[in-house]
């Protein structure tokens, strides 16, 4: 007899995909599927602890892919919303499609689809927004380098993006609130992890890291940024809805000059 | 801080702000691959990396090399007679201030724009020398978009166009005889030449290419121009039939429409101070996409029963207010360019719409999830269930019913209007 069991992975998406696996290798009643880091025990179910493996990871990413392109973006897209509970839906959204003979990833008149094809999308739209929000300093080590913040955990899907961009200088990408960031040596874009004592805003007040040539740069943007707008057709909410406050301390343009 | 660090600052504020009055900010449909491991990779996407505080994007570096000029243009900033500040860049600060602003994630690339100084060939040659030294010094694969000056040769039309991803003329004036009221130095065939130069290059390039794989990109994200809206007392159809007219005669990607900002005191013009016409400034963007993505053809929307749009709905609205015997369209059956006229459905809608009904018959409850304006397209809609009870009603009524049970942005502005209703 299958007792209900609680999946316990280790919070890479190789390990859901892991713990997908085993649900379906096993048949297991799955009660949940939670990261390592904010598992709770629930009190009818067993816990069952996923050993992240690639091989069985690669295996249920190519059997989803076989069935639609789509789906697989909308599910690895939705997993990095780190939405609270994504992991069941997801396991759900994946029932449904191994049960059904044609794809789903279009059926949004069905509300798990439909979830996680709005998650997929709100993640995308701030993969787009990091694209367009990230602002390089030039270090005195010739490293340009750049703090972010993001609503998602949007590192993993800009790299390749900035890879292709900015690919005669160093940079570095670093997400503040995930504690990690993406650092291109002119060879390869490597994940790293810092001791940052302080996160680099747009700040006033000048860091040693960054030389005048920098600082004249960044002031050059801010007046460039002022002067292109027109007074006379001001419309404050949509500057708010396109650039949302939140964004703003990291934002050279927004510094209080 | 450094001299030359304060002058450039200088100019860039003077330059920025003549330039500004220039709405296109596009930076998409232009592929450039970073191949040889230079600089800036196009997608084909565009970003919008800010926005400025009256809500436009700020895509590019939008300047002008010079605000001299020798034009006396009544409705540019930078015309001849008016009092203001002159600056000029040196093609390398251009160059440099486009380079460091790419390199920190500011900008997709560079629009450069001129007033004409000496002629316009000298300015154009100019502008053509930034972009040039860009692509090749540079190995610069951001977006550059070029403004072709009226009057400028072929020659350097075509030498633009291989550096450039757009260039674009502003036709400024949509009439004829407004451009003579207005621009007396300027002749119509100053604009149209440059244009029709342009586009003949672009069809002969991608013809070429496709026997030749080498053949180089010329204007790969085509041409665009801009009209001014409300300086001359032009109705709606004269816009938007002069716009058809050129997306039509020269294969433009786009044909903006900026509101009137009143720079100059000028018998000619609205005085200063005149608020600027925004609202019908978005009807005419909306008639643009109707025309361009939505199937409508323009006498449909504007014609002489009709020569200007509703304020107060938008023109999909209206023309359906106008032709209720269309409807009701059948949500499980229509054609996608069918639902594509319904108001409230925007083509993201129409996409969902049919993909879903392909599991069910969709009801209204699904629609609302889908994301459709219900508010206005449940006149117009039946679906997978029995109540429509608005069949019968006429447009006027419909109308009164849809502004009394929703809120627009520009609702303020024509309170009057909606008083009829009330």
């Amino acid at each position: 007899m299958n007792t209900l069991k609680t999946l316990i992975y280790d919070g890479s998406f190789n390990g859901f995909l892991t713990a997908i696996f085993v649900a379906f290798d096993e048949k297991t009643r799955v009660a949940d599927i939670q990261k390592k880091s904010a598992s709770q025990s629930g009190l009818f179910s067993e816990t069952e602890s996923i050993f992240t493996q690639m091989d069985k990871a690669q295996r249920v990413w190519n059997g989803i892919d076989k069935k639609s392109h789509t789906a697989i973006k909308d599910i690895y897209f939705a997993f990095l919303s780190e939405t609270k509970g994504v992991e069941m839906l997801l396991y759900s959204y994946i029932r449904k499609m191994f049960a059904s003979t044609n794809s789903i990833s279009s059926d949004f008149s069905d509300g798990t689809v439909l979830k996680i094809s709005q998650l997929a999308r709100s993640v995308g739209r701030e993969k787009h927004r990091m694209e367009a929000f990230v602002r390089f300093q030039l270090t005195k080590d010739n490293i340009y380098f750049a703090n972010i913040e993001p609503d998602f955990d949007v590192l993993p899907l800009i790299s390749k993006h900035f890879r292709s961009r900015y690919a005669d200088q160093q940079w570095l990408i670093y997400d503040v609130k995930r504690k990690y960031g993406i650092y291109f040596d002119l060879n390869k874009v490597e994940i790293i992890t810092l001791d940052l004592d302080t996160a680099y805003t747009n700040s006033i007040n000048k860091s040693v890291h960054f030389g005048d040539e920098e600082y004249n740069y960044q002031d050059l943007w801010n007046n460039y940024f002022k002067s292109t707008n027109i007074k006379s057709r001001i419309n404050l909410k949509l500057h708010n809805q396109h650039v949302p406050k939140r964004y703003w301390k990291y934002l050279s343009e927004k510094k209080a000059v | 801080m450094s001299i030359s660090f304060e002058r450039i600052k200088e100019k860039l504020n003077i330059l920025a702000d003549a330039a500004k009055y220039d709405v296109s900010c596009s930076s998409s449909g232009s592929v450039r691959k970073n191949n040889s491991n230079g600089l800036g990779d196009s997608s084909g996407m565009g970003i919008c990396h800010s926005y400025t505080e009256d809500g436009r994007c700020v895509s590019l570096l939008k300047i002008l090399l010079t605000n001299h000029c020798i034009f006396d243009c009544a409705y540019c900033v930078t015309r001849k007679s008016n009092d203001v500040q002159r600056a000029a860049f040196k093609i390398q600060e251009v160059v440099d201030l486009t380079i460091n602003f790419y390199r920190r994630n500011y900008i997709e690339g560079l629009f450069l724009s001129s007033g004409i100084f000496k002629s316009p060939d000298y300015t154009m040659e100019r502008l053509v020398a930034v972009a040039k030294k860009l692509r090749l010094e540079e190995n610069f694969n951001g977006y550059i978009h070029l403004k072709s000056i009226p009057g400028a040769s072929d020659e350097l039309m075509r030498e633009a166009g291989l550096y450039a991803d757009r260039l674009s003329v502003n036709i400024e004036v949509p009439t004829i005889s407004g451009l003579k009221l207005l621009a007396p130095d300027k002749k119509h065939e100053d604009f149209t030449k440059p244009m029709l130069k342009v586009k003949n290059e672009i069809i002969q390039y991608k013809s070429e290419k496709k026997i030749i794989k080498s053949t180089p990109k010329y204007a790969p994200a085509g041409q665009s121009t801009q009209m001014i809206v409300g300086a001359t007392g032009e109705s709606d159809k004269d816009i938007m039939y002069s716009a058809t007219h050129y997306y039509k005669n020269y294969n433009m990607k786009r044909v903006y429409y900026s509101g009137y900002v009143p720079v100059a005191e000028d018998s000619r013009l609205p005085a200063i101070g005149t608020q600027v016409p925004m609202l019908r400034e978005n009807r005419l963007y909306q008639t643009d996409w109707l025309l361009r993505f939505y199937g409508f053809g323009v006498q449909e929307i504007l014609n002489n029963d009709h020569p200007n749009l509703d304020m107060d709905v938008d023109p999909k609205l209206g023309w359906a207010l106008r032709n209720m015997e269309y409807f009701p369209i059948d949500i499980n059956k229509a054609d996608k360019n069918v639902l594509a006229r319904v108001p409230g459905l925007g083509m993201k809608s129409v996409h969902k719409i049919v993909s879903a009904r392909r599991y069910r018959k969709l009801n209204w409850e699904h629609l609302k999830k889908i994301g459709v304006a219900l508010n206005r397209a449940k006149y117009f809609i039946v679906c997978d269930s029995s109540k429509w009870e608005h069949r019968d009603m006429e447009g006027t009524k419909i109308k009164g019913l849809i502004l009394q049970n929703s809120v627009g942005k520009f609702r303020k502005e024509y309170s009057n209007q909606l008083q009829l209703f009330s």
